[in-house]
């Protein structure tokens, strides 16, 4: 119901048709885009474009009202040429999808007779989704520099959302952000205090040269955040295995239970991969927070390294602010 | 953490009588509560006097107290009960306050119960206002600029500095009692001093104005080990100028963003940690609609009115999970009820947007100011889910069941306003809000202007503008598909369509069924489709295209039809109804028996009770949905009050098989032809009366059989719009109205006979056998309506002879009628002869007092009958042979209703009520005044003031016994100068309108000095009808708000007293009461 314009700019939603349960999208319409915060990170917006390939709502609200809105939610994907559709039993599509899972679709609109046939044929035809590489589109292309503060946290970016910059930020760190396959060399020249590894779309099969950098963090003993996509590489890096869930976690509402604290937290989520949990005995990570629903694996701690990784988004934006600990977390080990 | 295993026996206290701001929400909280306990196989015990409840069925509670929840009847029970435990959550404030009391006069401490869940200093940390603006200063939570106040020279001095208006809200009341904004120091007068009054603690709160504001909601729910959740966020449609209770509301929140979302979602979590709750709360707040500016309003740290809605919009009990909190579990240990696989510790997410609209019931009080503001005046609720706003607000609207079918296009369509009226109008809000939004649009006032004047948010606005737009695309266009479509996802029903388009509703719903248009019944279910989820909760939408469930044909079930909003005249008693239909026919081998009802304060709406539960309008068309979906084997109408009964007619015309009485014989008690034609055969007697359509008849009829006369249309089910009337004007008045109502059916009228006594019989008849569950008689004379009634079993003033008449006469009566199922008959027994009134055949008001009692549930009777099964041999007289009393006390919440007179007469006035039993009749009456909030002292002062020779002499027992008493007589001129010469020493006070005679009234109850007042208006009241009676109006009023008992009928005055001397001599006596019967 909320969080919309974050999604709609979360890197990790690159190349999907994203599909939202709630049935009205679009009541508070979109802020301006081009407002930015003192570091010049943009303000609303996860990052600078609408990074899905089609939206499907039950209904658009083509009345939006709210005092931050700069445009609405039809404007603003006319504007960036996405396609989304409206009227559409969003429900059944849902259980559809959790009984199917995530799979290839086709939007088309037409006054004319759809062609069913030719249309699945078409989609049969076009690169699937599994096989994309994303890195290419999502990660930034050089080193971005955000703040001046003394000390430094690398942010390496596999798609990452603006919100792990502004967390970064609010630790009181310069945050660097570096393409996805910068070397661990290239990142220890910054001399930072730790590393951060973002989310993004995708496998992380698909990441090798991050992999091969966060072997080295370990080893190095950098203190180093996962988050998403960078915890399933953090966990490759650190001998456990992943693997493609059905239809993933996606929302604002999913219970993780901090094992060290035995406390609950509701946590803001997007993956469609995630760490095996029987994969993590013998590896080099000690489970640190479970799905209280489903029991995967939604965060590790390193048994003697400073290196820590979560599969939710303790970032938030959208969602809850619950797990926004997990970045002093991290400063913690950064200050050991 | 798991169950605290130390805990045997738990006491639960409920809210007791039904008022505005403690309604049947409370019977689903405590229901459930007692649930949760009793799957632990903890004892449970319950004191609460609300006889119409579930929960004070023997089926949740192992032992039910009907008792007052005041600190000393409940400091009684413990002592004989020495529970563990106590839950005070579950009662509303009444409980709330009470657990306070008890904490603070260490009678907990006393008798080692310790209390579960939010701890006494948790509550005060929330209820007291100054406590409550420090915590959330400490939690980094900022609150409104305010100052907490004793005194009214300290409320003006803050008001000037915080600059008018301002807003006044008292310490420790329910439903903001005795708040209100002042613009100026007159208005800041009056609202402070009434607080002060209605504050348990004399404190109230200045505080600056924010009408305009956003009011959002959320509920959250926190164990023992600190884990927390949100479970459900709401927004109040009329911003903060109206109270939530008053405010049409809807789930989630529709006009904030993310950021908003989230920042007030860590500031709940934040704010209830740091108070230390432990279970359930409700916070509110109020939000700037111009930035993110917020501030916390209030945090309610028990179940409430809207955490009842939160509950039913989500899927997500939370009483139950609250109450298993208090037991020690910790929330990821608790399982979600409705995928019964994940956990309970997650936040729900809907796909569906629920819309909650009051019911209010202003035309049944004279004088009352409609307008709507910071107290609440709702006497109920209904709840719609859609998949548009539009859908919800318009299927809310019908819930209702006020007449209207929607927004627009009602039948009477169309005010007139100039541009001034309609433009005040939007900035005053009244019950018609909404619709003046509405023309305002279609008078072409820009959504902008509409804003400004009504702080109605633009995105509701828009919404609004989208049905009017809808409205003239029906006008204008052909009804094909796509205008259907666009219709029914605008939410317009078959009626609304069948209006414009000059069809019958019948011929609308055969072309949107060729046309392919029919609704898709979707699940509750918590996660929006994200999991897989086994629920029978279930709504309707045209939001969507495809079912998420199958009815098997060959299952065919029953469909039990549920009351709809609480009002006045059909409350609680008729979900206990609901409820126990349900269970009677599961007992009697139903394996499917589905529920529909709209009101989410109800029991009857938990979807654990029935096999699927339709969260629906109660409407044709809707139940017609229902059916075709569900293909049941026939419907139960009688048990669900007025609004189920009056769909039997319809139903029955389109071929729905009707359980129990059929439409016919209905139709032959509700026409009154056709019903008196029948007594006459019988040879039964009844007031004179006729029937007429032109209006000088009718005046010759009143003229002939003498003024006071009753008038109703002669054809609206169940007694609706029934009134007294006492002259040719009001007759002429009267019949114009009735028209207006019924215009097919002409005006019935009838003597009215002065000094009668009313009785009430409740029955169950199979066709064959009839079972009378007791005769019931009126406290009070026949005019007092039977909804306001003091009623008492066995009756104390009938004679044999006149007993065997009336249960002669019952059994004919519903023989003839080839009753099948629950009847209630009205007799009045004038001069010795018995009169029948009237038949209704269905559930009424007074069976969960008569069931409880004799111990024979009668619903569960009426589910054989229904069912066509032999009723059990229930002996003949079992209600005269009961060891006990029983008495019903009407609960009044004139309190609320600005300017509501309580003089009581032919309208039904009454909100709720109390039973209690006890050992004679004033055991058992002195246990029923105080459940309903009378004070019964043992000595001080009575004011006294008597209209009309009569009553000064009928009166005269009354008031030499209170002399007797040792009371204080004060009389105003007339009566002092009567009783003082017949009792002696009587003082002399002056009326309220002569201000500088003294000693006056007026500084009398401002002073405390009087404790209670019996004023009985002239005659019953002639006065009262033609022309009110200031003087004593403004006795009775100010009396009110000030909060001293005022007795209104001779016959109240006369047991209150001796009530009175019963209790210089006696204990009353605090035993449990006995669980049903079982019958076979």
């Amino acid at each position: 119901m909320v969080g919309y314009t974050e999604a709609l700019t979360d890197p990790s939603y690159n190349g999907q048709i994203l599909t939202l349960t709630y049935p009205l999208v679009g009541n508070y319409g979109v802020p301006d885009p081009t407002v930015t915060d003192e570091d010049g990170i943009s303000k609303f917006f996860e990052s600078d474009k609408m990074q899905i390939r089609g939206l499907v709502v039950h209904e658009l609200s083509l009345t939006a009202s709210h005092w931050n809105l700069a445009m609405t939610l039809d404007e603003w994907m006319h504007n960036e040429k996405v396609p989304g559709i409206s009227g559409v039993d969003t429900r059944a599509i849902t259980k559809k999808l959790r009984s199917s899972g995530v799979m290839m679709a086709a939007l088309v609109v037409s006054d004319e007779e759809i062609d069913v046939e030719k249309v699945k044929k078409e989609l049969a035809e076009s690169p699937h989704y599994n096989s994309e590489q994303f890195m290419d589109s999502v990660s930034t292309k050089t080193e971005k520099i955000y703040g001046d503060d003394k000390e430094i946290v690398v942010v390496i970016d596999t798609g990452a959302k603006n919100a792990i910059v502004r967390n970064v930020r609010e630790l009181g760190y310069k945050a660097i952000v570096v393409p996805w396959n910068t070397s661990y060399e290239k990142i220890m020249s910054y001399n930072p205090k730790g590393v951060v590894l973002s989310s993004g779309p995708g496998d992380p099969q698909k990441c090798p040269a991050t992999i091969d950098t966060a072997k080295q963090l370990i080893s190095n003993n950098v203190p180093t955040l996962g988050i998403c996509l960078g915890a399933q590489i953090i966990g490759i890096a650190g001998n456990t295995e992943t693997y493609k869930l059905k239809y993933g976690h996606r929302g604002q509402n999913k219970p993780c239970v901090n094992l060290e604290t035995n406390q609950v937290y509701v946590t803001s989520q997007n993956h469609g991969y995630g760490i095996k949990p029987e994969s993590l005995e013998k590896s080099e990570f000690n489970l640190w927070f479970t799905n209280a629903d489903d029991k995967t694996v939604e965060g590790i701690r390193h048994k003697t390294k400073n290196c820590i990784a979560v599969q939710f988004h303790p970032e938030a934006a959208p969602g809850p602010f619950d797990c926004k600990y997990v970045f002093e977390e991290l400063k913690k080990l950064m200050e050991k | 953490m798991p169950k605290n295993e130390s805990l045997k026996k738990i006491l639960v206290l409920g809210s007791g009588a039904i008022k505005i701001g403690e309604a049947g929400e409370f019977d689903y909280s405590g229901s459930q509560c007692l649930k949760a306990i009793h799957e632990d196989g903890i004892k449970s015990v319950l004191i609460n006097p609300n006889i119409a409840t579930i929960q004070t069925d023997t089926r949740f509670a192992d032992q039910v107290y009907l008792l007052p929840v005041n600190p000393k009847y409940v400091e009684s029970i413990i002592e004989k009960e020495r529970p563990d435990g106590i839950m005070l959550a579950y009662g509303g404030q009444t409980a709330l306050n009470c657990g306070v009391k008890l904490e603070e006069a260490e009678v907990l401490k006393k008798y080692d119960v310790s209390v579960l869940g939010t701890q006494v200093q948790g509550i005060k940390n929330t209820e007291d206002r100054q406590l409550f603006k420090d915590q959330m200063k400490e939690a980094g939570v900022p609150v409104l600029k305010s100052k907490t106040v004793t005194n009214f020279d300290d409320a003006k001095k803050v008001a000037e500095e915080l600059a008018y208006p301002v807003i006044i809200r008292v310490a420790y009341t329910l439903g903001g009692r005795g708040g209100g904004i002042a613009h100026n120091e007159i208005e800041l007068h009056e609202i402070v001093e009434r607080g002060l009054k209605a504050s348990l603690v004399g404190q109230v709160l200045i505080e600056e104005y924010i009408g305009h504001w956003k009011q959002i909601e959320y509920e959250v729910m926190q164990d023992y080990d600190g884990n927390n959740v949100i479970v459900c966020n709401m927004e109040n449609v009329l911003s903060m100028k109206v109270h939530t209770g008053d405010n049409i509301v809807v789930a989630p929140s529709q006009t904030i963003d993310n950021h908003e979302y989230h920042m007030l979602r860590s500031a709940a979590l934040r704010a209830t940690k740091h108070v230390g709750i432990v279970g359930e709360c409700n916070i509110q707040y109020a939000l700037d609609a111009d930035s993110d500016r917020y501030v916390a309003i209030e945090i309610n740290p028990r179940l409430s009115r809207s955490s009842a809605l939160a509950s039913k919009a989500t899927g997500y009990p939370l009483a139950y999970m609250s109450a298993k909190i208090g037991l020690g579990y910790n929330l990821s240990e608790l399982v979600n009820r409705i995928t019964k696989s994940t956990t309970a510790c997650f936040e729900p997410s809907l796909d569906y947007v629920v819309c909650k609209h009051p019911r209010w019931d202003f035309s049944k009080f004279e004088l009352v100011n409609r307008k709507l503001g910071v107290t609440m005046k709702s006497v109920g609720e209904v709840m719609a889910v859609g998949r548009t706003f539009e859908e919800s607000l318009q299927k809310a609207i019908r819930m209702l069941d006020i007449g209207n079918d929607g927004l627009v296009l009602n039948r009477a369509n169309g005010k007139k306003y100039t541009e001034e009226e309609i433009e005040n109008k939007l900035s005053h809000h009244d019950d018609q809000i909404l619709y003046n939004v509405a023309i305002a649009l279609k008078m072409g006032i820009s959504v902008d202007r509409i804003y400004k004047l009504s702080a109605i948010d633009p995105w509701f606005i828009g919404k609004i503008q989208n049905i009017v737009n809808t409205e003239s695309h029906l006008k204008e266009s052909e009804l094909d598909e796509s205008m259907m479509w666009e219709a029914k996802k605008m939410g317009f029903s078959d009626k609304q369509i069948a209006r414009v388009k000059e069809k019958t509703p019948d011929e609308v719903r055969e072309i949107r069924k060729k046309l392919g248009v029919i609704p898709a019944v979707k699940q509750i279910d918590t996660l929006a489709a994200e999991w897989p989820a086994v629920t029978n909760y279930l709504y309707l939408t045209y939001g969507g295209y495809s079912n998420d469930i199958d009815v098997s044909p060959d299952e065919k079930g029953t469909v039990v039809v549920g009351a709809g909003p609480y009002r006045i005249g059909s409350s609680v008693e008729f979900d206990w109804g609901t409820v126990n239909m349900v269970w009677g026919l599961q007992e009697n081998g139903e394996k499917n028996v589905s529920v529909v009802n709209c009101n989410p304060e109800t029991v009857s709406t938990d979807y654990d009770i029935c096999t699927r539960l339709y969260f629906e309008e109660l409407t044709q068309e809707r139940i017609l949905d229902i059916t075709e979906f569900e293909n049941p084997k026939g419907i139960i109408t009688c048990v669900g009050g007025q609004t189920a009964n009056n769909l039997t007619p319809g139903l029955a015309e389109r071929g729905i098989n009707i359980l129990g009485t059929s439409a016919i014989d209905v139709d032959r008690a509700e026409d009154r032809s056709k019903f008196s034609a029948e007594l006459d055969k019988l040879h039964i007697q009844q007031p004179k009366w006729q029937a007429f359509s032109n209006l000088n008849e009718a005046k010759n009829f009143a003229q002939e059989v003498g003024f006071p006369v009753i008038v109703r249309p002669s054809y609206v089910l169940s007694g609706a719009a029934m009134k007294v009337v006492w002259s040719q004007d009001e007759l002429k008045t009267y019949v114009k109205e009735a028209t207006d109502v019924s215009p097919d059916h002409p005006v019935v009228i009838s003597k009215f006979m002065l000094n009668s006594l009313e009785v009430d019989v409740d029955g169950i008849s199979n066709g064959k056998e009839v079972v009378i569950g007791a005769i019931v008689e009126h406290i009070d004379s026949a005019g007092v309506h039977s909804g306001d009634a003091m009623m008492c079993i066995p009756p104390w003033r009938l004679n044999n002879k006149i007993i065997e008449t009336i249960n002669d006469y019952t059994k004919k009566i519903a023989l003839t009628f080839n009753v099948k199922g629950p009847f209630n008959l009205q007799f009045l027994i004038h001069d010795d002869h018995v009169y029948v009134i009237e038949l209704n055949i269905r559930a009424s008001r007074s069976m969960p007092f008569v069931s409880k009692l004799v111990k024979t549930n009668l619903i569960s009777l009426a589910s054989k009958a229904i069912l066509d099964k032999p009723l059990p041999k229930i002996p003949e007289n079992k209600w005269q042979k009961i060891h006990n009393y029983g008495i019903k006390v009407p609960q009044f919440s004139f309190m609320q209703l600005d300017g509501a007179d309580i003089a009581l007469g032919v309208e039904m006035q009454s909100t709720g009520e109390a039973a209690c039993f006890g050992d004679s009749f004033y055991d058992a009456l002195s246990k029923g005044l105080t459940s309903v909030g009378y004070n019964l002292p043992d000595k001080g002062t009575a004011l006294v003031t008597v209209g009309g020779a009569t009553n000064k002499e009928k009166l005269l027992p009354t008031i030499a016994k209170l002399k007797h008493l040792g009371f204080k007589i004060l009389a105003t001129e007339h009566t002092a100068e009567f009783f003082e010469e017949k009792v002696g020493d009587v003082e002399i006070v002056h009326k309220i309108s002569e201000p500088e005679r003294k000693p006056n009234i007026s500084d009398l109850l401002y002073e405390k000095k009087i404790d209670f007042i019996i004023n009985i208006p002239s005659t019953l009241s002639l006065e009262k009808y033609v022309g009110m009676l200031d003087d004593e109006y403004q006795i009775r009023r100010k009396a009110l708000e000030l909060g001293i008992p005022v007795l209104t009928t001779i016959e109240l005055a006369d047991s209150f007293v001796k009530t009175l001397e019963w209790l210089q001599h006696n204990e009353t006596t605090k035993n449990p009461i006995e669980p049903y019967d079982v019958v076979e």
